[in-house]
């Protein structure tokens, strides 16, 4: 890994250290805008690292590609934007189902479609959620710098293995191209985790048979165990089943197995928020902006306050609930895109406050004025909920 | 229309008729090779999976290779399935993507002897892509690809391997798309082995199988196989007896054949379907190549 100390990095190239520090030795991707610079240094690092750089002819095979490595064995990530990541969403259910760690980084630009290649946008927020068909249970971390970019890649890892899933880090445009200081620590300051071995025979070892905390510990390929993976419903020998009992037992682990350790994966940040009448609730580069306006609010005498999800999903969904029962009236919600995090937040205060977006299309950030004067026209009581 | 008793596979009396899982294993030479509690398997009767599955178990025992150096992976399809029976390390992949995750897996650990084993419309419609891309790297895996025409598991489709006038479920008044060549599509990617057997040739397939298991880098056979509930009904292969008759009768060994000329005539159900052994070439292997790119590069950097 890089040397320890203080570095210069952007977003993007302290990503692909972060994957390096975490032990990841596999990377398969395809190039795409605003997300090229992880492949590209990636591509530059691995030779010293004998790690496997694999540029694949599509993001449908960059992230199959990734699920095989880890069965293999090996820490494996791809990285993407909006495009390459819509069309990742079938393998990402793949990976959800046979529960294969991985890493993948969508650095978010504005869409539909082709949308705006070289902008900011947070506007694959709930397709990390729910872009996938079926019901899942996901992990999604959101970096706001390029610390963070570096930090929350090695900890997607970490929860990639933990949990024995695909985890998404995902970034935008902004935080991606921007250039800030970047500690890395000292290799052994790390703090890496490996998925678990199984501890029975091959003959008694079932690959899909969960321990207490609901992950089943992995087999490699290659070790010994014949492991059957499928992507069909399948029992705890590994083993297509088509009846309903299975499916019920298996997709309720699923989704528990992240539900039931949302406290130890759930991770967020709050500000000023002990007196706050106004909450604001940003992720990503909007969080940047979200800080000062919360100074700025503050000078002008408004209690305003700030949460910001490290982990968008799971939500802190408890956290709001509380805040809208002790004293906050009303959360703005600052995203750039038409409302997204926004229902979540209504859904969380349980009817106990006032949600109210602050939207934005694409292409740059709120300022910091810019939601000051949501805030201030909440205040006064102008903008109807959801609208504008 | 009135079912007929004796094909009523749902019937109480065809249920009790049907072995209990596992009840038949132990009794054929295979079996070390076979997941005991998965078989009897889903295929239907006269269907050619299971002598594929059998040429290529029979091969690996032959080459004395460990099942647990060994993988194979599938993608979706009936031919699909045979992930599901094979006892070694096995991945049933989402439709198309069984040669990406065989790149994964054979790149993330080279001492996997990695196969991949599907369908026509898997790795030639919605998989072709990915199969062309792993031939031009030449990635050390093999590829069984199982020919029978047609989507068998959706219901008798056309696909990418449709006899061009052939009658299917989605051209019930005839097809009218060309189908693939695809020993040549494999050779011109950059296959440095490629073979075309049928059902009837079992020896030969099993040689082939040998041949790719122990060659280094991208091996493709292509085998052309009854299915009679998919394909066959409704183009006068009603059973899997009358298909290897076909194969039988219309099938010439010619190992030096001009890739060009071994497409399957699409307007003749009874041209010549050439078979043979059709490319045994050397290349390095991706792993190879990257192998010395990157030692050089280490060279460069002064690191081990
Ligand atoms: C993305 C996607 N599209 C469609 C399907 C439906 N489907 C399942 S199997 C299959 C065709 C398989 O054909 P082939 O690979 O030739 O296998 P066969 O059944 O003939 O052995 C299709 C279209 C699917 N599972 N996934
Ligand atoms: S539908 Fe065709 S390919 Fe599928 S099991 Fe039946 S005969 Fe075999
Ligand atoms: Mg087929």
């Amino acid at each position: 890994m890089m040397k320890a100390g203080t570095h210069f990095l952007d977003g993007n190239t302290a990503s692909a250290e972060g994957a390096i520090a975490a032990g990841c030795t596999f990377f398969a991707g395809y190039p795409i805008t605003p997300a090229s610079e992880i492949l590209e240094r990636i591509a530059n690092r691995f030779p010293e690292l004998h790690g496997s750089y694999l540029q694949m002819e599509d993001e449908l095979a960059s992230i199959t590609a990734i699920l095989g490595a880890s069965w293999a064995g090996r820490k494996a990530m791809t990285a993407t934007s909006g495009p390459g990541f819509s069309l990742m969403m079938e393998s990402y259910g793949l990976g959800l189902m046979t529960e294969t760690p991985c890493v993948i980084v969508n650095v978010m630009r504005g869409g539909p479609s082709t949308g705006l290649p070289t902008k900011v946008a947070q506007g694959d927020v709930n397709q990390t959620r729910w872009g996938t068909h079926g019901d899942v249970g996901v992990v999604v971390y959101v970096p706001s710098s390029p610390q963070e970019m570096f930090d929350m890649t090695i900890q997607a890892f970490n929860t990639a293995e933990k949990y024995r899933l695909p985890v998404v880090v995902l970034s935008d445009e902004m935080v991606a191209h921007m250039t800030e200081k970047v500690e890395i620590p000292e290799k052994d300051e790390i703090e890496i985790v490996d998925r678990k071995k199984p501890r029975d025979p091959p003959e008694e070892f079932l690959p899909f048979c969960p321990d207490e905390d609901l992950v089943p510990p992995m087999a490699n390929a290659g070790e010994g165990y014949s492991v059957h993976v499928t992507g069909l419903t399948h029992d705890e020998e590994g083993h297509p089943s088509v009846d309903e009992e299975t499916q019920n037992m298996l997709v309720t682990r699923l989704i528990d197995k992240i539900r039931k350790n949302a406290d130890d994966i759930l991770e967020y940040d709050e500000y000023k928020t002990e007196d706050a009448k106004k909450v604001i609730v940003a992720y990503g580069s909007v969080y940047r902006a979200a800080i000062e306006a919360v100074d700025m609010a503050r000078e002008k005498g408004y209690k305003v306050g700030l949460l910001r999800p490290k982990t968008i999903w799971p939500f802190p969904e408890e956290r709001i609930y509380d805040l809208a029962r002790e004293g906050v009236d009303s959360f703005l919600v600052a995203e750039i895109n038409f409302g997204q995090i926004v229902f979540e937040v209504e859904r969380c205060t349980a009817g106990a406050a006032q949600t109210y977006l602050a939207p934005k299309m694409g292409g740059s950030i709120h300022t910091p004025e810019d939601i000051l004067e949501r805030i201030e026209a909440i205040e006064e009581g102008e903008i109807p909920q959801f609208k504008e | 229309m009135s079912i007929r008793k004796s094909r009523d596979l749902f019937s109480p009396d065809y249920m009790d008729q049907k072995p209990a899982k596992g009840a038949a294993y132990g009794k054929h030479p295979l079996d070390g090779y076979l997941r005991k509690d998965r078989i009897p398997h889903i295929w239907c009767p006269g269907c050619g999976l299971g002598v594929i599955l059998n040429s290529y178990l029979r091969a690996l025992k032959d080459t004395d290779i460990a099942p647990e150096d060994t993988a194979v992976i599938s993608g979706i399809g009936c031919s699909g399935r045979a992930a599901g029976y094979v006892d070694v390390d096995s991945f049933h992949v989402t439709h198309g993507r069984a040669i990406p995750f065989a790149t994964g897996l054979k790149v993330g650990n080279r001492d996997l002897v990695t196969t991949v084993f599907s369908g026509d419309g898997d790795l030639f419609a919605i998989g072709g892509n990915h199969f062309i891309h792993a031939a031009r790297r030449n990635v050390d895996f093999n590829v069984i690809c199982v020919n029978n025409f047609n989507y068998g598991m959706t219901g008798g489709q056309a696909g990418p391997t449709t006899p061009s006038e052939a009658e299917t479920s989605t051209t019930p008044w005839g097809g009218f798309e060309q189908p693939f060549n695809l020993p040549a599509v494999a050779a011109g990617a950059g296959a440095v082995y490629v073979a075309r057997w049928t059902t009837f040739h079992v020896e030969q397939l099993i040689n082939s199988l040998e041949k790719a298991l122990k060659k280094k880098g991208f091996c493709f056979i292509e085998v052309l196989s009854p299915c009679p509930t998919g394909y066959g009904r409704k183009v006068g292969l009603k059973t899997g007896v009358k298909t290897m008759n076909h194969f039988k009768e219309n099938s010439e060994i010619d190992h030096d054949a001009d890739l060009a000329d071994v497409a399957l005539d699409p307007d003749d159900p009874n041209s010549k379907i050439i078979v043979g052994d059709f490319i045994d070439r050397e290349a390095p292997t991706y792993q190879d190549v990257r192998g010395k790119v990157f030692e050089e590069a280490r060279k460069k950097l002064g690191v081990e």
